[in-house]
C-alpha cells in the first residue's frame, strides 16, 4: 500500500463528508438540528444528474444540485422556524422525503427504479488521481472557508450568538429567525455539493446513493465539537478508516463491518464525554420566540 | 380533618368534562396531514397524466378491496405498529428513540436464533413466548445503551440511537455474513420451532399474504402499553416525567430511573416486533429486513399522536399507503407513496404546534 | 379562567391605594416643562392565562434616577420589556420625549437611545466581551470581515470614557458577576443609550461592587442620562433615586419623590394587601405546651446553599420548628428563601449543613424518602412544580402518593376518584370536576388542589412557600385556616411568604431573611410591620441565632 495513493483516495472519499459537515456546522451552530444532511446530499446528487443530463455540462449540474439542496433546506427551515415543528421529526421526514422525491423523479425522468443514465463528470485524467476535478478542490477549501465565515465575519458572529443565547441576540436587534434561515440554506447548499461531487464522480445517480454519508457527516460535526476545522479533521479520520478498509479488503485482518462502525462509535464516545465533553450549542433544537 | 368545619361546596361531578378539547387537539393535526397528503397525491398523479379519482379507487381496491391486498396491509401494519409503539412509548417520557430499526433487527435475530436452537417439536405455546422473550431481551439490551448514556452522562438519545443503529446493524451483518448464513444468501437457516400460523391458514381467501399471528401479538402489546401508560403506576410516573419533569421530581419521582425504564422498554417493544418477519413470514432472519421501519415508526407515532390505539390506526394507514403503491404501480410509480410519506410527516409535525396555539387562543377569547 | 378576578379586588380596595399620579409636589405648568423622558399609560399585557400588567403607568423626568419598585410578579420587568420593544402591549400608550412609540421593535428602541440592562444577563457566554459588545452593529473591514481590532478598541475607548474597565478579549463565561454587569452596561452605552433601565442590578453583587455601580450611575446622571432602576432593595432606592414608582399586581399604585417618603411607607405600599381579613389578627398561643422532646420537628443546622453564580444564597442558617408551631420567614423575595425551602424539600443540594426531621438526619435523602420521613411541601411555583397541568385534578391530587393508590402496580381509579371527590368537596375546588385538566382551573383553585394534596397526606413537617400567591380572597382565608388547623394538630410548619400580613397573622415566631441569612428571629408578639420592614430592607441589621 503506497502512502500517496492512500492519501489521494482518502481525500476523495472525504470530500462529500467535508462539504456536508461544513454545512452541518453552520446550521447547528445557529441552533437548528441537522439530521437532514443525508437528505440534502441525496437531493443535490439527483438534481445535479438531472441538470447535467439535460444540459451536457457538469457545471450546470453543480448549479442544479445547489438548487436542489436549497429547496429541501427551505422546507426544513420553514417547518422548524416558522411553524416550530419538532426539529428531529422534520429532520427524519426530510430524509424520507428526499428518498421519495428522488425515486419518484428518477422514475418520471429516467424510467428507472434504480439508476439514471450515465453522465459526464469533471476531470477524467487517470494520472491526476482525481485532482483535476474542480469540486475536489472546492471540497478541500470549504472547511477553512466556513471556519473563516463562522469566526471572522459579522454573520458568523450572529450565527454563534443565535445558537448559544438567542435571547441575547434578539435583545440587540438581531433577527434570530433570519440568521437561522440563512444558516440552514447554507447547510443545504453545501451538503448538496457533497452529493453533487458523489454523483458526478460516479457518473450517475443510483437510488439512495448517499448510503448514510450524511450521518457520518453529523458524526464528524459532533466529534469535532461543532468547530469547522475539527469537524474537517474528523471527516479525514473517518475517510482514512474507510480507505484502510478498502485497501485491506480480502486480507481478513479486521472485518469491514468494524471499520464501518468507527465513526459512529467515536461519536457515542464523544457524547459520553470520555474524550472531553462534546457540548452542543446551548440553544440547539429549541424553537425561538 | 377540616371537612367537619367547612360547609360542603358544590357537589363534585364529572359532567361537562371537556373531552372535546383534548380530542380536538389530538385529532385535528392528522386530519390536516391527510388533507395535505391528498392534495399532494393529486398533484403527483396529475403529473403522470392520470386521473386522481381513478388512481385512488384502484388504490382502495388493491388494499382494502381484496383479501390478498388487505392481508398484506395487515402484515406491513404489524411491523409498523411495533416500531410506532416503541417510539411513542419513549416520547411519552419525553425521549426520542430513533433506534427502532436496530432494535427490531436485533429482536428478529434473537428470535431466529431461538427458533433454530429449539427442537422442531416444540409446541408453539412454548416456542412463541421463548422467542418473544429473546427478541424483547435483545431489543431491550440495545435500548438500554442510550438509556444508560442519557441517565449517566446526559448524552442526547437522538444521536446515540442513530449512531447505534449503524453499529448494531453492522454487527449483525458481520454475524450473518461471517458465520450464520445460508450460502449464496444473507439469511440464517430456516427455523424449526416458533413458526407462526398465517392468516391464510384460517381463511384461505388471504392466500399468499404474509399476515400472521404477530398481528395479534401487536394488538396485545398495544393494549398492554395502553394499560401500563394510563392505568399503571409506572405509566403515571412516566407520563409525568414526559410532561413536566420538574413537577415529577417535586413529587418524588426519580426522573433518571424513569428514563432508563422508558428507553429500555421502548427497545423491548421494537425488538418483539422482529417476530413478524422472522417467525411469521420468512422463517429466517435476513439482513436488511428492518430497513426503514425505525424511521417510519416515528411517522406512525407522530400521526398516531403517541397513543397506542392511534398508533395502530396510523400503522394501518401507512401500511395502506405502502401496499397501495404496489397496487397502482401500473399507472403511477409506487415511489409516489414514498413522497407522500415524507409529506404527511412534515405536515403533521408542522400542524401540531400551530393547531394547539390556534385552538388555545380561540378558547381563551371565547372564555373572556 | 383568569387570575383573581379584577372585579372582586376592586371592591375591597382601600382608599389610599390610588393609581393616579397624585403626588404632592406643586408642578410648574406643563407647557413650560420638557416632555417626560418616558411616559407609559394604561399598559395591559396578558400571557396565556396570566395577566402580567393591568393598567400600569410610569412617568420619568429627563436626567433623573427613577426607582421602579414592587415585589416579584408585580410586573416591573414586563413593563420594561414593553418599553424596550421586546414585548408589544395589549393596550396602553408609550411615549418617549413626547413622541408616541407604542408597540415599537427592539431595533427602534435601541436606535432611539433606550438601553436595558437585564436582570438575567443577555450576554453570550461563549463569546468575548468585544464580540458581545458589537453584536448586531459589527464593525467591518473590507466589507466582509469582522474587524476585531476595532471592536476591541471600541471597548477600551468606552471603558476610558465611563470608568467601566474590562478587557475586550475575555470570555463572558470567565467573568465575575460584577464584571459581566459592567459589560451589559457598556453594551447599552455603546449603542448610544441615553435612557438606561437596570433590572435588579444589585441582586447578585457584593457590597463593594454595589458601591462601584452607584458611582457609575451617578456619573451617568451627571452626563445627562436618564436612569430607571428596578429594584426591591429599598435601602438602595432611598440612597440613590430622585423619584419612586411603586407597582403591585400589574398596576402602578404610587408615585412619589424620594425626599418625601420613607422606607416603611414604600414597603407598605409594595407589600401590603388591600383587603386583609387577617390584618390585625394574631395567632392565639396554643393552650397546650409544645412538645417537650427536643428533637421533634424540623431542625436545620448551619445550612448553606450555593447559587447559580457561585455565591452563597443561603448562608449558614440554623433554626428549628417545633411541633404545633408555625415559624414564618418574612423577607423580600430573592434573599434566599426559595433556595432554603428547596434544600429542605430535597430539590436542591446543600453545600454544607444538616437537616433533621424528628431527630433523623435527611440531608442526603431524596425527595421520596423525605416524604416518607413526614415532610410535605406546598411549592411556591405551582405551574412548574406543584401541578402537572395536563393531568386531571384527580391525578394531580395523588402526585407523590401514587403508590398508596395502587395495588400490584395498577392504579386503583376508584380510590383515586373517591379521594378526589372528598378533597374537592372539603376544599371547595371549582369547577368540582375531578376529570378536568388542571390547566383549566383558576389560580386559586389550582392552589387549593396543591394544598388539599399536601395537607391530606400524613405529615409532621409542612413547608408552605407563598401558599396564597395569586389566590382569591375567599381561598386565602380557607388556606390560612387549614394551616392553623394543622398547627393545632401538632404539625410543625415552616411558612415563607412575601406578604407581611400573612406572616404576622399566622406565625408563632417570625424570622426575617436578608441576603441569605436570618437577620432577626423573634416571637410574633414582639414584631410590628415597621420593625420587620426595617429588617427586610436591610436598614436594621441584627444578629439572629
Amino acid at each position: 500500500m503506497n502512502p500517496i495513493s492512500f492519501l489521494t483516495q482518502m481525500i476523495r472519499i472525504a470530500i462529500p463528508y467535508l462539504f456536508a459537515a461544513s454545512g452541518g456546522v453552520v446550521a447547528e451552530r445557529s441552533g437548528i438540528v441537522s439530521l437532514t444532511l443525508e437528505g440534502f446530499m441525496l437531493s443535490g446528487a439527483f438534481a445535479a444528474v438531472l441538470g447535467t443530463n439535460y444540459s451536457g455540462s457538469p457545471w450546470v449540474g453543480v448549479l442544479c444540485g445547489m438548487v436542489g439542496g436549497l429547496i429541501f433546506a427551505l422546507i426544513h427551515a420553514v417547518a422548524t422556524i416558522r411553524y416550530r415543528a419538532d426539529q428531529v421529526v422534520v429532520g427524519v421526514a426530510i430524509n424520507l422525503l428526499a428518498i421519495g422525491v428522488t425515486r419518484f423523479f428518477l422514475k418520471l425522468f429516467f424510467a428507472s427504479s434504480s439508476n439514471s443514465p450515465r453522465i459526464t463528470g469533471f476531470g477524467g485524467n487517470i494520472n491526476a488521481a482525481g485532482f483535476d476535478n474542480p469540486l475536489l478542490w472546492m471540497g478541500i477549501v470549504v472547511a477553512p472557508l466556513v471556519a473563516f465565515v463562522v469566526y471572522k465575519t459579522p454573520f458568523g458572529l450572529r450565527v454563534r450568538a443565535a445558537g448559544e443565547h438567542p435571547d441575547a441576540a434578539e435583545s440587540v436587534g438581531v433577527s434570530v429567525k433570519r440568521v437561522r434561515y440563512a444558516a440552514v440554506a447554507i447547510s443545504g447548499i453545501l451538503a448538496a455539493l457533497g452529493g453533487v461531487y458523489l454523483a458526478l464522480d460516479q457518473h450517475q445517480f443510483t437510488d439512495q446513493m448517499t448510503a448514510g454519508r450524511g450521518f457520518i457527516a453529523i458524526s464528524a460535526v459532533i466529534f469535532g465539537r461543532w468547530d469547522p476545522i475539527r469537524a474537517a479533521l474528523a471527516c479525514l479520520l473517518f475517510a482514512a478508516a474507510e480507505t484502510l478498509q478498502i485497501q485491506l479488503q480480502g486480507s481478513h485482518a479486521i472485518p469491514s463491518q468494524f471499520i464501518e462502525m468507527i465513526p459512529y462509535a467515536l461519536t457515542i464516545i464523544a457524547l459520553a464525554g470520555v474524550v472531553g465533553r462534546a457540548v452542543p450549542p446551548a440553544a440547539l433544537g429549541r424553537a425561538q420566540g | 380533618m377540616s371537612a367537619a368545619t367547612q360547609p360542603i361546596g358544590v357537589k363534585p361531578t364529572t359532567a361537562g368534562t371537556p373531552w372535546r378539547e383534548r380530542a380536538e387537539e389530538a385529532l385535528i393535526p392528522p386530519f390536516v396531514a391527510l388533507l395535505v397528503a391528498l392534495i399532494c397525491g393529486d398533484l403527483l398523479i396529475l403529473s403522470y397524466g392520470q386521473s386522481p379519482a381513478a388512481v385512488y379507487r384502484l388504490l382502495l381496491e388493491g388494499t382494502w378491496g381484496n383479501a390478498y391486498g388487505f392481508g398484506q396491509v395487515l402484515y406491513k401494519a404489524t411491523t409498523l405498529a411495533f416500531t410506532g409503539l416503541a417510539v411513542s412509548f419513549g416520547l411519552r417520557a419525553g425521549l426520542f428513540n430513533i433506534g427502532g430499526e436496530s432494535q427490531l433487527a436485533a429482536g428478529g435475530f434473537a428470535a431466529a436464533l431461538t427458533g433454530l436452537v429449539l427442537p422442531a417439536a416444540t409446541p408453539l405455546a412454548l416456542a412463541l413466548p421463548l422467542c418473544m422473550l429473546a427478541a424483547g431481551l435483545a431489543g431491550g439490551v440495545v435500548g438500554s445503551v442510550p438509556a444508560y448514556l442519557k441517565t449517566r452522562f446526559g448524552a442526547h438519545e437522538v444521536i446515540v440511537t442513530i449512531m447505534l443503529n449503524f453499529i448494531v446493524l453492522a454487527l449483525l451483518n458481520w454475524f450473518i455474513a461471517g458465520h450464520l448464513h445460508v450460502p449464496e444468501t444473507l439469511h440464517t437457516p430456516e427455523i424449526q420451532a416458533g413458526v407462526l400460523p398465517r392468516l391464510s391458514d384460517i381463511d384461505s381467501r388471504f392466500h399468499g399474504s404474509a399476515a400472521n399471528l404477530a398481528l395479534v401479538v401487536a394488538v396485545v402489546v398495544a393494549v398492554a402499553v395502553w394499560f401500563y401508560l394510563f392505568r399503571g403506576r409506572g405509566g403515571y410516573e412516566l407520563r409525568a416525567v414526559g410532561l413536566q419533569p420538574d413537577a415529577a421530581e417535586y413529587g418524588g419521582i426519580s426522573v433518571g430511573r424513569v428514563w432508563m425504564r422508558a428507553l429500555t422498554f421502548s427497545g423491548v417493544i421494537a425488538g418483539i416486533g422482529g417476530i413478524n418477519y422472522v417467525l411469521g413470514y420468512k422463517h429466517y432472519y435476513e439482513d436488511g429486513f428492518a430497513s426503514g421501519a425505525g424511521f417510519l415508526g416515528i411517522a406512525v407515532a407522530l400521526v398516531g399522536r403517541n397513543h397506542p390505539f392511534g398508533v395502530l390506526l396510523a400503522a394501518f394507514f401507512f401500511a395502506t399507503l405502502s401496499q397501495g403503491g404496489l397496487a397502482i404501480h401500473a399507472f403511477v410509480p409506487k415511489q409516489m407513496m414514498d413522497v407522500l410519506q415524507g409529506v404527511v410527516i412534515i405536515a403533521v409535525a408542522m400542524s401540531v404546534p400551530e393547531v394547539t396555539r390556534i385552538l388555545r387562543s380561540a378558547r381563551r377569547r371565547s372564555d373572556a | 379562567m383568569r387570575e383573581a378576578g379584577g372585579g372582586r379586588r376592586e371592591a375591597g380596595e382601600r382608599s389610599e391605594d390610588l393609581d393616579s399620579v397624585g403626588s404632592s409636589a406643586v408642578a410648574p405648568p406643563a407647557s413650560r416643562l420638557p416632555p417626560p423622558a418616558i411616559r407609559m399609560d394604561g399598559i395591559a399585557k396578558t400571557f396565556g392565562d396570566c395577566v402580567a400588567l393591568r393598567g400600569a403607568s410610569l412617568e420619568v423626568t429627563p436626567g433623573e434616577i427613577h426607582a421602579l419598585v414592587g415585589e416579584n410578579g408585580a410586573g416591573k420587568s414586563t413593563l420594561m420589556k414593553v418599553l424596550g420593544g421586546l414585548i408589544k402591549p395589549d393596550a396602553g400608550r408609550v411615549e418617549i420625549d413626547g413622541r408616541d412609540v407604542t408597540g415599537w421593535s427592539t431595533s427602534d428602541a435601541i436606535s432611539t437611545g433606550i438601553g436595558i440592562v437585564h436582570q438575567h444577563f443577555m450576554l453570550v457566554p461563549t463569546l468575548s466581551v468585544a464580540e458581545n459588545l458589537v453584536l448586531g452593529c459589527e464593525p467591518k473591514k473590507r466589507g466582509v470581515v469582522l474587524d476585531e481590532e476595532q471592536a476591541a478598541e471600541d471597548v477600551r475607548k468606552l471603558s476610558r470614557e465611563t470608568g467601566l474597565v474590562i478587557e475586550p478579549e475575555r470570555l463572558i463565561s470567565d467573568l465575575s458577576v460584577g464584571e459581566a454587569q459592567r459589560v451589559e452596561i457598556l453594551k447599552v452605552l455603546f449603542r448610544g443609550a441615553r435612557i438606561l433601565v437596570l433590572d435588579e442590578p444589585t441582586a447578585v453583587l457584593s457590597p463593594p461592587e454595589v458601591r462601584e455601580l452607584w458611582t457609575v450611575l451617578r456619573r451617568l446622571r451627571e452626563k445627562g442620562d436618564t436612569i430607571v432602576l428596578i429594584t426591591h432593595r429599598l435601602d438602595e432606592v432611598v440612597e440613590l433615586s430622585d423619584t419612586i414608582t411603586v407597582m403591585r399586581a400589574g398596576k402602578t399604585v404610587g408615585r412619589m419623590k424620594t425626599s418625601e417618603t420613607n422606607p416603611a411607607d414604600i414597603a407598605r405600599r409594595m407589600v401590603g394587601r388591600e383587603v386583609s381579613l387577617s390584618s390585625g389578627k394574631r395567632v392565639q398561643p396554643l393552650a397546650r405546651p409544645m412538645a417537650a422532646e427536643s428533637n421533634q420537628g424540623l431542625t436545620v443546622q448551619n445550612l448553606s446553599v450555593t447559587g447559580s453564580r457561585g455565591n452563597r444564597v443561603v448562608d449558614d442558617v440554623s433554626f428549628a420548628v417545633k411541633p404545633g408551631e408555625i415559624l414564618g420567614i418574612a423577607g423580600v423575595e430573592g434573599n434566599g428563601q426559595t433556595e432554603l425551602i428547596e434544600a429542605i424539600a430535597g430539590l436542591r443540594s446543600a453545600a454544607s449543613g444538616r437537616i433533621l426531621i424528628d431527630g433523623v438526619e435527611i440531608t442526603r435523602h431524596n425527595v421520596a424518602s423525605r416524604h416518607d420521613a413526614g415532610l410535605s411541601h406546598i411549592p411556591e411555583d405551582r405551574h412548574r412544580r406543584g401541578l402537572i397541568m395536563e393531568y386531571t385534578v384527580g391525578d394531580n391530587l395523588i402526585l407523590g402518593l401514587q403508590r398508596f393508590f395502587s395495588k400490584n402496580g395498577v392504579i386503583d381509579s376508584d380510590r383515586v376518584m373517591e379521594n378526589a371527590m372528598e378533597e374537592i368537596s372539603s376544599f371547595d375546588i371549582r369547577p368540582p370536576n375531578p376529570l378536568l385538566a388542571s390547566r383549566a382551573l383558576s389560580g386559586g383553585n389550582q392552589q387549593k388542589v396543591v394544598v388539599a394534596r399536601e395537607m391530606g397526606r400524613k405529615f409532621s413537617i409542612l413547608l408552605a412557600s407563598q401558599p396564597t400567591r395569586g389566590v382569591d380572597v375567599g381561598a386565602i382565608e380557607f388556606i390560612h385556616q387549614q394551616l392553623l388547623d394543622a398547627r393545632a394538630q401538632g404539625k410543625a410548619i415552616l411558612l415563607v411568604s412575601a406578604e407581611l400580613n400573612e406572616v404576622l397573622a399566622l406565625s408563632d415566631r417570625i424570622a426575617v431573611m436578608y441576603r441569605g441569612k436570618f437577620a432577626a428571629v423573634m416571637p410574633t408578639a414582639d414584631a410590628t410591620e415597621d420593625l420587620l420592614g426595617e429588617y427586610m430592607i436591610g436598614t436594621r441589621k441584627g444578629n439572629a441565632a
